[in-house]
């Protein structure tokens, strides 16, 4: 596929690919996502700011040039300050990743200076490249130093330095995440104003999304990180609601599949309120509420990617990267987008049966929709079909 | 969209009353933390107005962050409010308004009520428009109108989050009556305040299925260091408090904020 660029959220020829249930491709102007969804609908988009997480400075030990990047939020509360982060030597974001030198050894103690703002190392997390920090002084300093000292991450694909306003999505609400929820680029806010025309509910969750490269495989392999969210008790109930009556939770962006996911119980109910999302989803995964994902356009093998094998089998997924390859998609996080609907509804795949119980409920013969649980067990009314 | 909460004596006609007393008994008698938790950022913070409502908003029980240029001043008027959040920026600089905004949501982790106060006056000592530098033009709608554009844009992610919430969600632009008439040498000042105000009604009719609300408050002339500037020789006794606006401001936001917190608030307003 080809890196997408320039720093544009909503570019008016951006396309997308939407897999259906049953594994058939439409390709479509990306504008036009909303026509792939219907009354009843959830979309359920994360509104975490991007915060600016890159941090040039100095090792003060050993003198040398270095690029904190915060990762993850750790320690009980935000206020406390502490982070997972990732230490790369001296450079900046135009040397890909892969191909930045080693920062200096670090130890417990050691004193990161970083502008205005001034970090401790707690300790190492078992590679060079990663240990955790805290910075001096209260919240609002640190807040003040990053505002004036902090750049939003990015990567060698874009040549240009990205303004923190391109970084925000237009629903960047609670400064949370360390690379932007881009999948939200999309969510112009007159489409928000169109699914609520439309009878289509929108709702938001706060995920503080982390880090999708490290430049080390080693390290890749443990991506993500345990990442903070909150789901607030309107988006719960709206969920609640919209499956009640048979309406799908569209997640827009990866992040939120994650934190729905970890939220939800085995009846696909989502608890409100803060956690901590652990573990990857991948094709061994059985989504209990969330039932399609708008997404960008991932290569596979990345965690991204894994992630879409909880939507669709593997052989769907391969005609789709076929098709993305094949018609010029772009990539990253300025790209094209995919929409993937969970192929759950339309009687599963090849892929070892997850322990779901949706999957053994019966489906409409003419829509595919399944009741939820609650609808089966109560008195065998006649099924309402999915409304169109 | 709401309407404007339209102040009393716009005009140099107001009489200056003495009104302590009835106020000291009339925040006994009504509720006088009606504002509680609420996440407010007021620009132009440190003087005039925007001071006044730093106080009022704060004694209300908000929590209250605001903006202005003079880090000293800043950091002053944050010591004589403890518990407010004191951001060094500038309205009018592009480049300043995500610093803001990402300070003054991240200090709290939202933002609940915006009042954009700053305000530039346009070319000093006022001048006919023919007089007028473009220069000094441009720098009153960047401050008035460009400045509150902008910052409504970047926070109002957080500002519909809170309406979904039913916290609030809640923007106040602070007018003038030279956005309606047009006053000899107020040309810059007015041209864009009458901008302001119309941008105001038209985010209020886009935001309004969003739930946010916006209202324009035209809190009359003031006794204040702007109006000094304007009208070097004016009789202050003339002029009304600035807390006196900013007490009739806070009463606006706080009916506007126990509005949002009506479960039926954002599809109301849909």
């Amino acid at each position: 596929m080809i890196a997408a660029d320039r720093a544009v959220q909503r570019p008016p020829d951006a396309r997308l690919l939407v897999v259906d249930g049953a594994g058939r491709l439409t390709h479509a102007p990306r504008a036009r996502w909303i026509d792939f969804l219907r009354r009843g609908d959830v979309v359920v988009a994360n509104d975490a700011a991007t915060l600016p997480a890159s941090l040039a400075g100095v090792h003060a030990r050993s003198r040398r040039a270095i690029e904190l990047r915060l990762a993850a939020w750790r320690g009980g509360t935000r206020a406390a300050l502490a982070f997972d982060a990732l230490l790369l030597g001296g450079g900046d974001y135009r040397t890909r990743t892969e191909a930045r030198a080693l920062p200096p050894p670090v130890a417990p103690g050691d004193t990161l200076c970083l502008g205005p703002l001034v970090a401790r190392v707690v300790r190492a997390l078992g590679h060079p490249r990663l240990l955790r920090v805290r910075f001096d002084g209260p919240p609002n300093a640190f807040w003040r130093g990053l505002a004036a000292h902090g750049r939003a991450i990015q990567y060698a694909h874009l040549p240009e330095p990205l303004p923190l306003w391109d970084a925000w999505s237009p629903i960047a609400a609670e400064p949370a995440a360390f690379e932007s929820p881009s999948a939200g680029f999309i969510l112009a806010w007159s489409d928000i104003a169109t699914l609520g025309a439309q009878g289509i509910g929108f709702a938001t969750l706060t995920h503080a999304a982390g880090l999708s490269s490290t430049g080390d495989e080693a390290l890749d392999a443990r991506l993500p990180l345990d990442e903070w969210y909150r789901i607030p008790k309107q988006t719960a109930a709206a969920i609640d609601e919209a499956r009640s009556r048979g309406g799908r939770v569209i997640a827009v962006g990866t992040t939120v599949v994650r934190a729905l996911e970890h939220a939800a119980n085995a009846e696909g109910h989502v608890r409100a309120g803060a956690g901590r999302a652990r573990g990857r989803i991948g094709a061994t995964t059985a989504l209990r509420v969330v039932d399609g994902v708008v997404t960008g356009t991932h290569e596979p093998g990345t965690s991204h990617h894994e992630l879409l094998r909880a939507f669709a089998g593997d052989d769907v997924l391969r005609r789709a990267a076929a098709a993305l390859e094949a018609r010029g998609y772009r990539t990253h996080e300025f790209g094209d987008s995919m929409l993937v609907f969970s192929d759950a509804r339309a009687g599963g795949t090849a892929r070892p049966a997850p322990l779901d119980t949706r999957r053994s409920r019966p489906a409409c013969c003419c829509c595919g929709f399944r009741p939820p649980p609650a609808a089966v067990a109560s008195a065998r009314a006649p099924l309402r079909t999915a409304p169109d | 969209m709401d309407s404007a909460v339209g102040a009393p004596g716009c005009h140099a006609y107001y009489r200056h009353i003495d009104n302590s007393e009835v106020n000291a008994v009339k925040d006994q008698l009504l509720e006088t933390d009606n504002m509680r938790g609420l996440c407010v950022l007021v620009t132009g913070g440190t003087s005039g107005l925007g001071r006044a409502l730093v106080s009022e908003l704060r004694r209300r029980g908000a929590h209250v962050a605001f903006v202005a240029r003079t880090p000293d001043r800043v950091e002053r008027v944050a010591s004589e409010e403890p518990g407010t959040l004191g951001i060094v920026g500038d309205v009018a600089d592009k480049d300043a308004i995500h610093r803001m905004a990402l300070q003054a949501l991240g200090w709290r982790g939202g933002i609940d009520v915006l009042v954009n106060n700053a305000s530039s006056l346009g070319p000093v000592p006022l001048a006919p428009l023919a007089d007028t530098a473009c220069e000094a033009f441009e720098a009153a709608l960047a401050a008035n109108v460009l400045g509150p554009f902008r910052l409504t844009k970047a926070l109002l992610g957080a500002l519909a989050a809170s309406a979904r919430e039913l916290r609030g969600g809640i923007v106040v632009n602070v007018t003038s009556d030279a956005a309606v008439n047009a006053y000899a040498n107020w040309g810059a000042y007015g041209a864009s305040k009458a901008a302001l105000l119309h941008m105001t009604r038209t985010f209020g009719e886009e935001c309004a299925p969003l739930g946010v609300r916006f209202l324009a408050v035209d809190p009359g002339d003031m006794d204040t260091p702007l109006h000094a500037l304007a009208v070097p020789d004016a009789d202050r006794s003339t002029l009304k408090p600035p807390a006196e606006s900013a007490r009739e401001i806070a009463d606006a936001i706080a009916e506007s904020a126990a509005a949002a917190r009506t479960p039926s608030a954002v599809e109301a307003a849909a």
